[in-house]
């Protein structure tokens, strides 16, 4: 039985045939609205995460199955002192497929140990989120036509930004790619993600000033820079500005340089860039649906039941 | 030069490095077994210049050498059996560790489900770098208690 736990548990070539269907069930959603008629999936959100519940449960009901779930942990047993490995044991009774959100580090790592259904790790603190990966990088290959030979920036909180490591970790698996980590000194790049890219070869350039970097880029993946991340408000307020984008600063793009953001903004984009064409945060939203069915649709073990 | 006697079956830690051999007592759980153990600190070694050394008499199976491996594995390990050594065992990096060593990450779902078994695994040879299965957090020696 496969899980989904991080975005690795797919190989370079198992990703390629997932991103094909997704296009696929994005072209003709005909094909597969009964696919999974009967089946059922569970949505098991021990902390909120509105936008990654409704995308599962809208890629699950696409597909023609039904929903079965808690919205938040504080309506679930776990507020009695149950235990994930238990919690999952009795939803395997019930449920197809889990798609499992929760607060600690590992705890989808439990699920899949004690579970008898496919998981999908919806977010386990701030260690993976691995369909936001695929749905970051089907958005890239769909946009840009491919996932190898660009340079992407990545600006903001690098440091305690699980979607940037994890997305530097995946697209490392491609050849021709080329990063530009732009963040304040507080926030810089981990050491295990920069070790990793050293160890492939795969060039790197870390840099303090948006500005300055904008204009080499092809993708731009914005995060936020959140206030208590600093140690103090003047460093903060000094550099807050430096990693917020706005038109002016992305006069100095590509024209093809999209920019990505994982939701939900605060100040990060100001509003005026949701007008310009390379704008991609929400259309990532709209391409994580077709990403999560076929997801479950390969969990499921039912992918090859369709020629696209 | 001091003359330690023979053992039967068990086993001789060599070129530990000085100082450290009550450490790998502590940790390889000896002072838990009801056993003969023969402990020589800051032995002269070419090698090293000063070395410590631990004979063990136990049955061959009863130590943890994957602990050992953790520790240091170019520490050299002789498997003693009817008086002779039958074995000189290289250490190799364990590729996973169950059950010794703690992960002290707040936020990974070991710290609050307690009867979790703790897992690292090997993540980087080169580096030595240990990994916690849960959370992925890398194992820092002045992390836990234990080592």
């Amino acid at each position: 039985m496969r899980h989904l736990l991080t975005p690795q548990d797919f190989t370079v070539e198992e990703t390629r045939q997932l991103f094909l269907l997704a296009d696929d069930l994005e072209a003709n959603p005909g094909k597969y609205a009964h696919i999974c008629d009967g089946r059922k999936l569970a949505t098991l959100f021990f902390e909120p995460s509105t936008r990654t519940r409704l995308s599962h449960e809208t890629a699950m009901l696409n597909l023609g199955g039904s929903v079965i779930g808690f919205p938040s942990g504080n309506v679930s047993s776990a507020t009695k002192g149950e235990t994930v490995a238990d919690t999952i044991r009795v939803i395997s009774c019930f449920a197809d497929i889990a798609a499992i959100r929760h607060p600690k580090e590992g705890a989808a790592t439990v699920a899949a140990h004690y579970s008898t259904i496919p998981i999908i790790n919806a977010g386990d603190g701030g260690h993976q989120h691995p369909t936001q990966t695929l749905l970051d990088m089907q958005t890239i290959r769909k946009l840009k036509g491919g996932l190898t030979g660009m340079t992407i920036g990545l600006c903001g909180d690098l440091k305690f930004g699980r979607t940037v490591h994890s997305l530097v970790e995946s697209m490392s698996r491609y050849s021709g790619i080329r990063f530009v980590f732009i963040s304040p000194d507080e926030l810089k790049m981990p050491d295990y993600v920069t070790d990793l890219l050293r160890d492939r070869h795969i060039p790197y350039t870390e840099v303090t000033r948006l500005e300055d970097a904008i204009p080499e880029l092809d993708i731009l993946y914005m995060t936020r820079v959140q206030r208590e991340r600093f140690f103090n408000e003047e460093d903060y307020i000094r550099l807050k500005d430096f990693y917020v984008l706005d038109e002016k600063k992305l006069s100095r793009a590509k024209s093809d340089c999209y920019v990505l953001h994982p939701l939900p903004r605060v100040n990060e984009i100001a509003p005026e860039v949701d007008d310009d064409p390379r704008a991609a945060y929400f259309l990532q939203v709209r391409y994580g649906v077709f990403v999560r069915e076929a997801v479950i649709l390969e969990l499921l073990g039912l992918a090859g039941d369709y020629q696209f | 030069m001091l003359n330690v006697g023979k053992i039967e079956e068990g086993f001789v830690l060599d070129h530990i490095p000085a100082g450290r051999a009550m450490y790998i007592y502590k940790h390889l759980g000896l002072d838990k077994l009801d056993c003969m153990v023969a402990i020589i600190t800051n032995a002269r070694s070419q090698q090293m210049g000063k070395k410590d050394i631990l004979k063990v008499e136990c049955p061959i199976d009863m130590l943890n050498l994957d602990v050992l491996a953790f520790i240091d594995h170019n520490i050299t390990v002789n498997v003693i059996k009817d008086g002779q050594i039958i074995e000189k065992k290289k250490l190799q990096l364990p590729r996973e560790i169950v059950g010794v060593l703690h992960c002290n990450n707040p936020r990974c779902i070991s710290t609050t489900e307690r009867e979790l078994p703790h897992i690292f695994y090997l993540a980087d040879e080169k580096r030595e770098i240990y990994r916690c299965k849960y959370c992925d957090v890398k194992y820092e020696e002045n992390d836990g208690e234990q080592f």
